[in-house]
């Protein structure tokens, strides 16, 4: 099995939903992120919060940031564990993020003993 | 999850923020709600709930309310009684917690209610309004409810809040007098969003059940409070306790309506029932009978009736008499013959409904003379009135009732 990183961009609720859809919506990620925890597909992830800040280059400024787009910004990730790039991304079609037109990064982490 | 945790705890704290920046700025704070409802979402989908949801939610929106008013970033100057303790910096954190400790939660909803009852307000957009502050429904989970658009109920929304903006109403309404005049318009509100989720001609029926349940959750809360809990109260809630005890037993598995007469009362909840005979009692105290006294009666005797012919028609026929002198209306008259079927045979019952004015055109109405007709053998006559409330339904469930009569009429 290798490990792959999910990077979670957009697909946020809207305010236009109620509360309701809202919890709806939770309800749908609860329970994808139980089948890959069932499956044994889950090693680690957790959400990101919006606004962080940056630190930047030689002088090592320090910037609020990210200043990217709304949904350009990585709101979590999640290291999966999966048979192959392939697998990895079948696996991340469930994703409920998909729903609000969201995407979702898959990257294969560099395994160092070649 | 608890099941529509982030729906109630909307209400909840739209009732809360509103209190704290008076009615005028009800829109701020409903998209601080919307705000915090979506930062939880955010926050939890990755799986990992905070121990305690409501607690967590209140923080959100808590501090967002506290920034809004230190940055002086509310539309309307905040004129309430709590005005001056929000201008210093000592005690704004300490009322902004306090409003939200559960004793005044339940206070501020129930000034929400009746902010929302006002006299100014027709019937059916203070129940529009009830639903999108008090219960967190969207606009378009209300339009869906009411078989409307989204646009109407936006409209309807936009213009009651004006309204109550423009009189200048404060949602306080402390004065014993100002309560007592207007309950009995909160009661027919929620008397109304009961009966629409009860009777509506929804073709789902999922949402039906939600509107019985927040009539429910709000008329609780009326007689959990000092100020609030009269015996008209109580009465309306025994009511409501009977009909939702035969939610189960209401239709089959293939969504077929099934009549009070075939209804598998073992399937009825005797927990509810048991609920409804007490609140029926609590609710037998002073002199005045209200009409949801004796509705409650009436809902009382069938749903301790052992089975349909075992009914105390006769009972329930004085009642209905009683119910009449009280609310003289074309549905409690049309309720009354079906009543009177029981007692005197259908010949007489259909004489009295033929009579009736004011049913016009009703679903209900013709139905109601098609299976009096069918009881008295006279199939032709009973093809014609169910042939007739066909089209005037808009309910699945309804329309396969009718058409089940109709095979059943010339078999």
């Amino acid at each position: 099995m290798e490990k792959f990183m999910y990077l979670f961009r957009g697909g946020e609720g809207t305010p236009e939903m109620s509360p309701e859809q809202s919890q709806e919506h939770m309800q749908k990620w609860f329970g994808w992120m139980q089948q890959l925890s069932e499956t044994g597909n889950m090693v680690a992830g957790d959400p990101l919060q919006r606004a962080g800040k940056q630190v930047n280059g030689k002088n090592k400024v320090v910037t609020d940031g990210p200043f990217v787009e709304a949904k350009e910004i990585v709101g979590g990730y999640l290291i999966v564990s999966a048979k192959d790039i392939d697998d990895a991304l079948e696996l991340s079609k469930g994703c409920p993020i998909f729903d609000f037109d969201g995407k979702l990064e898959v990257r294969p982490i560099q395994k160092l003993d070649m | 999850m608890v099941d529509h945790l982030f729906r109630h705890e909307a209400g909840k704290m739209v009732a809360v923020l509103t209190r704290l920046f008076g009615f005028p700025n009800i829109e701020q704070a409903e998209d601080i709600v919307q705000d915090t409802i979506i930062k939880a979402l955010e926050s939890w989908k990755f799986g990992k709930m905070p121990d305690n949801p409501q607690a967590w939610l209140y923080k959100v929106a808590k501090n967002s309310a506290i920034d809004l008013i230190r940055r002086q970033k509310l539309k309307y100057k905040i004129d309430n009684d709590l005005t001056q303790q929000l201008q210093s910096e000592y005690t704004l954190s300490p009322v902004v917690n306090e409003l939200f400790l559960e004793h005044e939660i339940k206070d501020s909803q129930l000034r929400m209610m009746y902010a929302c009852c006002h006299p100014a307000i027709a019937p059916e957009a203070q129940v529009t309004l009830i639903l999108k502050t008090l219960c967190g429904l969207s606009a378009k989970e209300i339009s869906n409810a009411f078989l409307t658009n989204e646009e109407t109920i936006n409209k309807r929304l936009y213009r009651t809040k004006e309204k109550l903006r423009n009189e200048g109403l404060s949602l306080d309404c402390n004065g014993a007098e100002e309560l007592n005049s207007r309950r009995e318009a909160v009661l027919q509100a929620l008397y109304l969003l009961f009966n629409e989720g009860y009777n509506s001609s929804h073709p789902e029926q999922l949402i039906r059940e939600d509107l019985c349940e927040e009539a429910m959750r709000l008329i609780i809360l009326l007689t959990e409070h000092p100020k609030t809990n009269k015996p008209e109260a109580y009465a309306l809630l025994a009511l409501m306790c009977y009909q939702v005890s035969r939610f189960k037993a209401r239709m089959d598995d293939k969504g077929f309506i099934v009549l009070l007469k075939d209804q598998d009362r073992s399937q009825w909840s005797r927990f509810l029932i048991e609920k409804a005979n007490r609140y029926l009692e609590l609710a037998a105290t002073g002199d005045k009978v209200h009409q949801y006294h004796i509705e409650a009666s009436i809902a009382s005797v069938h749903a301790n009736a052992p089975t349909y012919d075992y009914t105390n028609w006769r009972v329930i026929l004085n009642l209905y008499d009683h119910l009449l002198q009280v609310n003289n209306s074309p549905m409690v008259a049309l309720n009354r013959c079906l009543a009177l079927v029981e007692v005197t045979g259908p010949l007489q019952a259909i004489e009295e409904l033929l009579e009736l004015k004011g049913t016009g055109n009703s679903c209900y109405y013709k139905t109601a003379l098609g299976e009096l007709y069918y009881k008295a053998g006279n199939y032709s006559e009973a093809v014609n009135h169910y042939l007739e409330a066909l089209p005037l339904t808009t309910s699945n469930a309804e329309r396969m009732l009718i058409e089940r009569k109709l095979a059943l009429c010339s078999e």
